[in-house]
Formats: C-alpha cells, structure tokens, sequence
C-alpha cells in the first residue's frame, strides 16, 4: 500500500507492505540507516525514533500504522543551518563526555535524550533525583559498553545547557 | 509474500462492520505484543488497525466507577489523576511495563486481549473486581475480568468482538491496596512473579480481600482459598496465613525465567507482605 509520512520534516511516500516495520522502512527504503535493530523484540531500544512525538520502538511499528503521522530518526535530530549542520545539545553532551562507545545504542539513546531535555522532564529536580529519573527514562536502551554512567553525565549537561539557554532567552524577553 | 489487507477505522461502528466480516484478521494497537519479533512470524491475512481510535480512548468518571478505554496507552493511566488517586496499584503497574517506549504504544486493551499468564495489569485487574466491556455488531455486554480469562491466552471475547473498555469500581474508603512485581531486573523485564491485593480493614482486622496473581498458572488468577483464610484476622496474623495458604492455591510452571518452586516461595512471601507491610 502507498504509505504517506512526515520524516525528519519531509514528506516522504512509500510503496510498502502494511506489515512491514517502520524500522525496515526507514532503513531500506528511506536509507535512514542511523536507527539500528538490536533485538527486534521492544527489549533493547536501539531501534528507538519519535512517532508523533513519543519515542518508540520501531522493530514494533508495523508502518501502515505510520501513515498520515510524523516520524523523527536520529538524522533528524541536528538542526540545519545553510549548508552547515548543528548538532543537538543531547549529541553534543554525548560526545563531550564520551557517553558513547560502539555505538550501536547511541541513536536510541540521542532520540530519548532529547525527549527527556526537550520535555524538561529533569526541571526542578536536584541532581542525585535526576541521575534516578534519567536511568529510569533510559531503562528501555540497552547499552553494553559504557555502564551507563557517562550517558546519564551525558543528559544532566545537555538538559542543564538547554535549560539555561531557555531562561536566557526568556530574561532577554522581559527586560 | 502476499500483502496483508489492512483497515484503520474511524469509529468504534466501522470497526465492529470490519471486526464482523474479517474475524481472522490481526487486532492492532500499539503492536508492542504482537510484533515482537514479526519478521520471523507468520504474516496476517489483514489488519485491523485500533490505534488511536479516539472512541477508545480516555479516562473518565462514571458514577461510582471509573472506565478506562481500551485503546489508553500505559502512559496516559500512569500520569491520569483518576488512576494515581483512586487505583494506585494500576499506576504502579503501568509504570512497571516495559520501559518508556513500550509505555507509549502498549495499552490496556492489549493486555487484555492477549490475556497472557505475565501480563502486568491483570492481576490488578481482578483485585480491582474489573468489568470488560465487549461489543460487536450484535450489542455490547460486559464480563468480569475473573470470568474473561478463561485458559492460557484464551479469552471469552467471540470471533467478531471487540474489547471497548475496562471499567473499575471504586473501591469502599477504608481499603487498603498493594501491587508488586518481581523480575530479573528492576525495568524491562517479564515478571517472574506478580501480585496485586486489595482488603478492607476494619482497624487492624481484615475485613475481605481479593488477590490477583499472574505468572503462578496457566492464566492470571485470583487466590480465593487465600481470600477465605484471611478474613477475621489482624494484617500479622493474616501475612502468616497467607503465607501458608499460597502454596497450594497457585500452579506455577518451571521455565527459563524461574522454577516453579522459586515461583512458590517467592509468591507466599509476596502475599505475605502485602499483609504485613
């Protein structure tokens, strides 16, 4: 069936079958080859993308339920500026503090980062009360190099970053 | 291969119509059960697709209950203030399923539908005393969630039903309610074993129970002979009686995730405990 999406922005037609998964989609037909299959069973989280704003498991979206909806990857997550591209906060974080090793993981990771830091879901929080939310959020990717503890070092800087950033822009609002 | 047929309806009629003429299609929602691994199953013949039918959907007040749509994912009754104030058990256990991605395509209706012997919200379904609301093109009728279940994975949902709604009572003031789960891991994991309880005190006196068990038979269960045992007791004698009587009431199976006599011990200490807590 013809499946019509919004990715990363776009929009994006496929010919596809109604069972396929989303995952296979966005890497075969689309080429969006950033989202990665761990488990395909929803256990590992590499294969995590936004659909309509939540982050999901694309090994368990069959992509006829994708139709008419809006789909972000990892491409999608740096912003673009002219020809140059801007890495997200949560990306940059990543690399900062070396919450990333093989890599597999780290798309999933990067897309339910930016959740977390897009949603401000750490605000008001102290820090060890942020550690805890931050495993509990990613307790749906499974991460087999770092041990964890620089991602979640990786999501305390990115959301503080972007927190700030927010309350600059927004004293600069009120004078 | 050939391509599945696949129908995402927009009202709860159309979808009873398509329920009734394709029987042997696949009932989709968020797909969380039912795609683990679909690259490796056998391909439906069509798809009926429920998610997101706003019908479905939502959390309201009725009367002296409250009514949960079938399609509600886990994270909407995890945050909903209806299910955090007065059904906290299900709250609980919604926060327990999956992780964060599974929470927000997994929903209440596939839990049921599947009925499977772990499925995290059904022993607190049947300690809630939980209705299901079914319907097809016929009418609509409800089933007590303790007569729904009815073997392993099989249900009493007829070939052209669907599963519209759950509805909850609301428990008398002075009831006491619990839910626990016990996996391999504290996220994510398929429950080794899992309980949910619900009693009414009278001071320290156990007035009635009703407790729900799941991964201790071949279908989630209430623990009745247990219930009977405990009636009449203060909650430390009752956590001793309950401990007693659990072994004999429940059937667990050995499997890669536990024994059955660790299922055993470890579900006689749970029950225990939502006594003596």
């Amino acid at each position: 069936m013809k499946i019509e999406m919004n990715v990363n922005g776009a929009a994006r037609v496929v010919e596809a079958s109604p069972y396929r998964r989303l995952l296979d989609v966005l890497r075969e037909d689309l080429r969006l080859t950033g989202t990665k299959e761990g488990c395909g069973e929803g256990e590992c989280g590499a294969c995590t993308v936004s659909l309509d704003g939540e982050t999901v498991n694309s090994c368990l979206v069959a992509v006829a339920q994708c139709h008419g909806r809006t789909v972000k990857t990892v491409e999608g997550l740096a912003a673009q500026q002219g020809d140059k591209e801007i890495l997200h906060a949560v990306q940059t974080a990543l690399v900062r503090c070396g919450g990333a090793q093989c890599g597999i993981c780290t798309p999933g990771i990067a897309m339910c980062a930016a959740d977390i830091v897009e949603r401000e879901l750490l605000h008001d929080q102290d820090l060890q009360q942020a550690r805890v939310m931050v495993r509990e959020l990613l307790a749906g990717n499974i991460c087999r190099c770092t041990g964890y503890q620089l991602i979640v070092d990786a999501v305390i800087e990115a959301a503080s970053e972007v927190g700030l950033q927010r309350r600059e822009r927004a004293s600069r609002r009120t004078p | 291969m050939s391509e599945p047929l696949y129908a995402r309806p927009t009202s709860v009629a159309e979808a009873l119509e398509l329920r009734a003429a394709h029987p042997d299609w696949m009932l989709l929602a968020g797909g969380t059960d039912l795609l683990v691994d679909s690259n490796h199953r056998k391909v439906p013949v069509g798809m009926l697709d429920l998610w997101r039918l706003a019908a479905l959907g939502g959390i309201r007040q009725r009367d002296a209950a409250i009514e949960i749509g079938a399609g509600t994912t886990w994270l909407e009754i995890e945050r909903h203030p209806l299910v955090r104030v007065g059904f906290l058990p299900l709250a609980e256990a919604a926060r327990e399923i999956g992780a964060r991605q599974i929470q927000a395509r997994g929903t209440i209706g596939g839990n049921i539908g599947t009925s499977s012997p772990v499925g995290d919200s059904l022993p607190v379904l049947l300690a809630l005393d939980a209705e299901i609301e079914v319907a097809s093109v016929r009418g609509s009728r409800r089933v007590p969630y303790r007569d729904y279940c009815v073997g392993y994975r099989k249900t009493a949902l007829a070939a052209d039903e669907l599963i519209i709604a759950v509805h909850l009572p609301t428990p008398v003031a002075s009831t006491r309610m619990v839910w626990r789960k016990v996996g391999t891991r504290k996220a994510q994991s398929i429950s080794k074993v899992m309980g949910a309880a619900t009693m009414v005190l009278d001071g320290g006196t156990v007035v009635s129970a009703r407790i729900g068990m799941g991964a201790v038979a071949d279908r989630p269960i209430r623990l009745t002979a247990v219930e009977q045992a405990v009636v009449g007791l203060s909650l430390l004698q009752a956590a001793e009686a309950a401990r007693a009587a659990v072994p004999a009431a429940i059937a667990p199976i050995s499997d890669i995730r536990s024994t059955s006599d660790y299922r055993r011990a470890v579900a006689a200490n749970l029950v225990a405990r939502f006594f003596a807590v």
